[in-house]
């Protein structure tokens, strides 16, 4: 089965967003950098009130691997498949998987854009495609 | 925590490989009670306990009652496969408190016999799990795959890593997979989670080891030469892949620095080096981060075979996890085959006068970090 994010907590409103097509992510008040994944305080600073702000879904894979087998039989069906860092250009990275693109053509400092996979009636999740 | 207060007095392996017929637990206490053996010590004299395992909820309480421990001092805090190195640290500093004066250090897992799986309980990665992420191979290849961009790091070098540790374990009777072995055979092995193929990853096997601590003035008593450590040290600042800062700086950088420190010595005073092999990766990342060579020249380093038998620096001379043992958690067996080393036990691959070793453990995704610096010189 394909396991699905936790959509409760301090991130619902990151899996909200992403249910309407949007990427969003708190945003800490003091220092202003963007925190992945979502809290409701600002694990770089210190501080403990953040806003949550839309971004611009563009962002450079930061690393990337392959991956040709996996005990889930829902992943080992589809393998090989590629998994990515995606390094956001607020500065926040995340866990991806890049889509649209030949798994040889895949590259570390490759511009993507966010697009959305719907997992369930709950559940969209972000994933990756070159711009 | 005092340099070279306390020592290692006692270190053993279970029974390892494929062993079907003994539970976690029971290997756990096979490798404590022959550890113990190799001490001179019994049961009756442990009363500092620090165990872990992912086989069981509650480690060290579950190994006090197998073995009919009650100890005054116990701890299980579960640092991934660094957890033993760390209860390196732990230990010496109780022993130091006079909270306890026999610690011993335990760890069990039939993982090979119960099909192989990595049991990693119920925890459930919200930002991970739902892409396919192989855990915890596709971590250690993201950051190969980030190193080979950055520093222009080859599959070749990797491989060179996999097959200096078959070449080890050529030399060592107790390892599991000793034919011959080449850099292509690694390259043709099937891949996994590029960069890394099958025979860039760990073995999956039964096996436990435990090692017995205590003051280096109470160690004065036993037969065996002790041997001291001299520093040790943890670091760790993400537990999930995707919060890692810079996938080519690992926090070793961090506990081998301040293990330095407690030492005096540095890098180049290492007789040996006993890394955390889970993937070829690690051993690259830990060389650069501990100081053997300049961050990004760690596949260079390890080229022409110079981490093997015979090279410029012997690294994981036990086989380590890639050919020796790997039963989930490796930690364990990097400070026996140190203390083996360091007590010139090792047989057909002893480092000639060895007088220092460095055994680093990782956990997770190059998560937890825990250094030791051990040495029988004073």
């Amino acid at each position: 089965m394909q396991p699905l994010p936790d959509v409760r907590g301090s991130a619902r409103p990151y899996w909200s967003a992403a249910l309407r097509g949007e990427l969003q992510l708190p945003f800490c008040d003091s220092c202003r950098r963007a925190i992945f994944y979502p809290r409701d305080f600002c694990p770089l600073c210190g501080a403990r009130s953040v806003t949550w702000r839309r971004c611009s879904g563009r962002g450079t894979v930061y690393s990337f691997s392959v991956v040709h087998t996996h005990p889930n039989p829902a992943f080992k069906q589809r393998a090989p498949y590629v998994v990515g860092l995606v390094t956001l250009e607020e500065g926040a990275r995340l866990m991806t998987e890049i889509v649209d693109c030949p798994r040889d053509a895949v590259r570390v400092g490759m511009a993507v854009t966010v697009d959305f996979r719907r997992l369930s009636e709950e559940v969209a999740l972000p994933v990756f495609k070159p711009a | 925590m005092k340099r070279g207060a306390t020592s290692i007095v006692g270190a053993a392996e279970s029974a390892i490989g494929i062993v079907p017929d003994r539970s976690a637990l029971e290997l756990m206490g096979d490798a404590a009670l022959a550890a113990l053996d190799d001490a001179g010590l019994s049961t009756k004299d442990v009363d500092g306990l620090f165990a872990q395992t992912p086989y069981l909820w509650h480690p060290s309480i579950s190994l006090g009652e197998h073995l009919g421990i009650s100890p005054r001092f116990t701890g299980s805090t579960n640092m991934g496969g660094a957890s033993f190195v760390g209860f390196v640290q732990h230990a010496a500093s109780a022993i130091e408190a006079g909270l306890c004066e026999v610690a011993l250090i335990a760890y069990g897992s039939n993982q090979r016999s119960d099909g192989g799986r990595l049991v990693t309980g119920s925890e459930h990665l919200s930002f991970e799990a739902p892409y396919g992420f192989l855990y915890p191979a596709t971590a250690y290849a993201l950051m190969a795959q980030r190193h080979m961009a950055q520093y222009g790091t080859t599959p070749e070098q990797l491989a060179e890593v996999a097959v200096a540790a078959r070449r080890w374990a050529q030399l060592n009777p107790k390892a599991m997979e000793r034919g011959p072995l080449s850099v292509a055979d690694v390259l043709a092995s099937r891949m996994i989670s590029s960069p890394l193929h099958k025979l860039d990853c760990c073995l999956v096997t039964d096996g436990g080891g435990a090692v017995v601590m205590t003051s280096t003035a109470r160690a004065k008593d036993l037969e065996k030469p002790a041997v001291r450590v001299l520093g040790a040290a943890t670091a760790h600042e993400h537990r999930q892949i995707h919060q890692m800062p810079d996938l080519t700086v690992t926090p070793a950088a961090l506990s081998g620095a301040r293990a330095y420190e407690m030492a005096g010595l540095r890098a180049s005073d290492m007789d040996m080096v006993q890394i955390y092999d889970s993937f070829t990766i690690n051993v690259i990342l830990s060389l650069e981060d501990l100081g053997f060579c300049k961050k990004g020249e760690g596949g260079a380093f390890v080229t022409g075979q110079r981490i093997a038998p015979g090279g410029a620096l012997p690294v994981n001379t036990s086989g380590g996890g890639l050919s020796y043992c790997h039963p989930g958690m490796l930690g364990i067996f990097l400070l026996i085959e140190a203390v083996r080393q360091l007590r010139g036990d090792a047989g057909e691959r002893q480092v000639k006068s060895a007088q220092t070793a460095l055994v680093h453990g990782v956990g997770g995704v190059h998560s937890a970090h825990c250094t030791a610096i051990l040495g029988v010189a004073a």
